[in-house]
């Protein structure tokens, strides 16, 4: 149990051991806050008359 | 079991099929950076108000060409060879499909060649943003297409090979610190492609009269998620790099490789959101947006740079203090190898960068002071500091360790190669600064005549002071300095791996452009336990923090960046007077 105890793995290693996760990551952090956020704003852009 | 070479000189692995693709990708990146220092000079000797050498449909067709060549295809050429190195030589394993891998290649240098044409047609000299109404040909958007097509081809055999290492237990732990940094050039990249496919395949269909119209604002939005963020993969890549380098040239570990992984985290979280800046002065987007983007979440991204340069020359002052070199705060650095190019333009690199693309970078991503300089001759003059001095250089100071390393030749002409990364940069480091000055005072980027001689025509006038022309001939003088250090780094390189001596005597032309070598150089035997400068790469490790040299030179960073901040600010009030 205690070995167990010992060679449990930090949970920041777990995340920057994991390849795919931070790929998500990596893609979704930017297209949230840059792209869908930047072009929301601009389709609510009123059209001129 | 996969066929695998061992280099005897520094123990690196690699692997038959991959280091066919690391050389083929580097060499076609090479070929790019010729094609683009040619376009350089004549650029440079354009702007430059005394010579003005181009007409002004060459100039832009020139620049268009010049933009692309060197931002795009020479970097990411090169890139994909580091990604394959760092993944299937540094963690001793077979690259995954190389032949997806090839294909990859194959659509990139299609894709390069078809946008070069369609440029030097004339028909598309629509800047490397070809901001939309601006319509290119459509092969120049296909080329383009393509080309990120086969990049992305490369970023999935990088995964797939980190997948087969993982499998087959090739490495203990985490992958090593320069590998987590390809990754995070890799993740960036794969964002960075999905931006441009986003927005390159609508601007291909437009111009072949499928779609009625491209939005311009959504244009620049989207399209600088691409072009911004494929200078990112850069910063990753060459501060990996760094981290090889210090490793290679002097067994040196990361001063805490947790730090120096969480900074890799930070770029990946935070990095690609500075693609904001460039729409800073545009309508339509709200501050929030601008704000969050440009200031609270890349200032994460600027902690990381700053604890990558930080890390690095001090790693490189602990591996220096523990042979012996303790005396003052620098003589770790005074007797560091200078007449080395490996070490010397990486450590000009992590100087040049800092200073001058790092903190003219922050300057430009605030919104208020982004204002004095928007879309001037400062806006080149960063990023020359940055992609130039800090990539190129970086990528330079790599392929001398990798002449005799991967191709297997001695180097020609070492006495001229310890003198070119100096050459390169301190031509560069004119040209960036000169222009930053120029646009400070307002001359604009992307400008065949600022002397406005058409408008003089039609009646109206504007005149630049004369400390402006001046700093635009120094510009053309550093340009040209800078040409020639290219264009010895393309001598000694070229040169090298078609005329050098072989060290390996079935290093013929062919396997220089990625042909194996003899099969009696490789095995399908199990490797031996890592010994050489590869150890240094691919185990882990934390050197600590007994670097006060280096402490001492980050300050110094620190506070020149707080001193120009200021000015600028100081600066604003004057030209903005608030009454």
């Amino acid at each position: 149990m205690s070995e167990e105890k010992e060679e449990r793995v930090p949970a920041m290693q777990r995340l920057l051991d994991n390849y795919f996760l931070l790929l998500f990551l990596g893609v979704t952090m930017p297209t949230v806050f840059y792209i869908l956020w930047g072009v929301m704003e601009i389709v609510s852009i009123p059209i001129a008359k | 079991m996969s066929q695998y070479r061992i280099c005897p000189d520094t123990g690196l692995y690699f692997d038959r099929a991959g280091e066919g693709l690391m050389k083929a990708n580097a060499v076609a990146g090479v070929v790019a950076l010729l094609v683009a220092g040619v376009l350089a000079l004549l650029v440079g000797l354009t702007r430059w108000p005394a010579i003005h050498y181009l007409g002004a449909s060459d100039f832009y067709m020139v620049l268009t060409a010049h933009g692309l060549n060197a931002l795009i295809f020479w970097i990411i050429f090169f890139e994909i060879a580091i990604l394959y190195f760092a993944s299937s030589s540094l963690l001793r394993c077979r690259l995954a499909t190389p032949r997806w891998a090839w294909l990859g290649f194959i659509l990139m240098l299609i894709g390069a060649i078809m946008t070069n044409v369609a440029i030097f047609q004339g028909s598309s000299s629509v800047m490397m943003t070809s901001y939309a109404p601006m319509e290119a040909a459509p092969h120049f958007y296909l080329g383009l297409i393509l080309f990120a097509v086969g990049a992305l081809i490369g970023c999935f055999v990088f995964l797939g090979t980190l997948v087969i290492a993982k499998e087959e237990h090739t490495y203990e732990g985490s992958i090593p610190l320069v590998t987590f940094g390809a990754l995070t050039a890799c993740i960036i990249a794969v964002f960075t492609i999905a931006s441009g496919a986003i927005i390159l395949i609508p601007s291909f269909l437009w111009s072949i009269d499928l779609i009625g119209q491209i939005d311009a604002l959504m244009y620049r939005v989207i399209w600088w998620g691409m072009g911004h963020s494929s200078q990112q993969i850069n910063v990753a890549a060459q501060v990996s790099v760094w981290y090889a380098v210090a490793a290679i040239a002097f067994g040196a570990k990361p001063m805490s490789e947790k730090v120096s992984r969480t900074a890799f985290l930070l770029y990946i979280l935070f990095l690609q959101l500075a693609s904001a800046h460039h729409i800073l002065a545009d309508p339509g987007v709200s501050s929030t947006w601008k704000v969050f983007n440009t200031s609270y979440a890349m200032y994460l991204a600027v902690l990381a740079s700053l604890i990558h340069g930080l890390t690095v020359p001090g790693s490189i002052e602990v591996a220096q203090r523990k042979k012996g070199l303790t005396n003052g705060l620098f003589e770790w650095l005074r007797k560091a190898p200078w007449g080395n190019p490996v070490f010397s333009g990486v450590f000009l690199s992590v100087v040049t960068f800092g200073f001058l693309g790092g903190i003219t970078g922050v300057v430009m991503g605030t919104e208020q002071i982004n204002l004095i300089i928007h879309n001037t001759f400062y806006v080149p003059g960063h990023f020359h500091a940055t992609v130039v001095l800090g990539t190129t250089l970086t990528f330079m100071a790599l392929t001398y360790f990798l002449i005799p390393v991967l191709f297997r030749r001695e180097m020609i002409l070492p006495g001229l190669a310890k003198w070119q990364p100096y050459l390169f940069a301190g031509g560069m480091t004119i040209l960036s600064l000169f222009m930053m000055g120029a646009g400070t005072l307002g001359v604009p980027r992307r400008h065949w005549d600022i002397g406005f001689a058409q408008a003089t025509e039609m009646g109206l006038k504007f005149e630049f002071p004369g400390s402006a022309e001046m700093m635009l001939g120094l510009v053309g003088i550093g340009s040209v300095i800078a040409v020639i250090g290219g264009g010895l780094y393309l001598v000694i390189t070229v040169g090298s791996i078609v005329f050098g001596k072989k060290i390996e005597e079935s290093a013929g032309l062919m396997q220089s452009f990625g042909l194996p070598l003899a099969a009696s150089c490789y095995t399908s035997e199990k490797p031996e336990p890592v010994k050489g400068p590869a150890a240094d790469l691919e185990e882990h490790g934390s050197a600590g923090f007994e670097a006060p040299g280096t402490f001492v030179l980050a300050m110094v960073l620190l506070v020149t960046f707080v001193v120009y901040y200021f000015i600028n600010w100081k600066y604003l009030s004057s030209v903005w007077p608030m009454g």
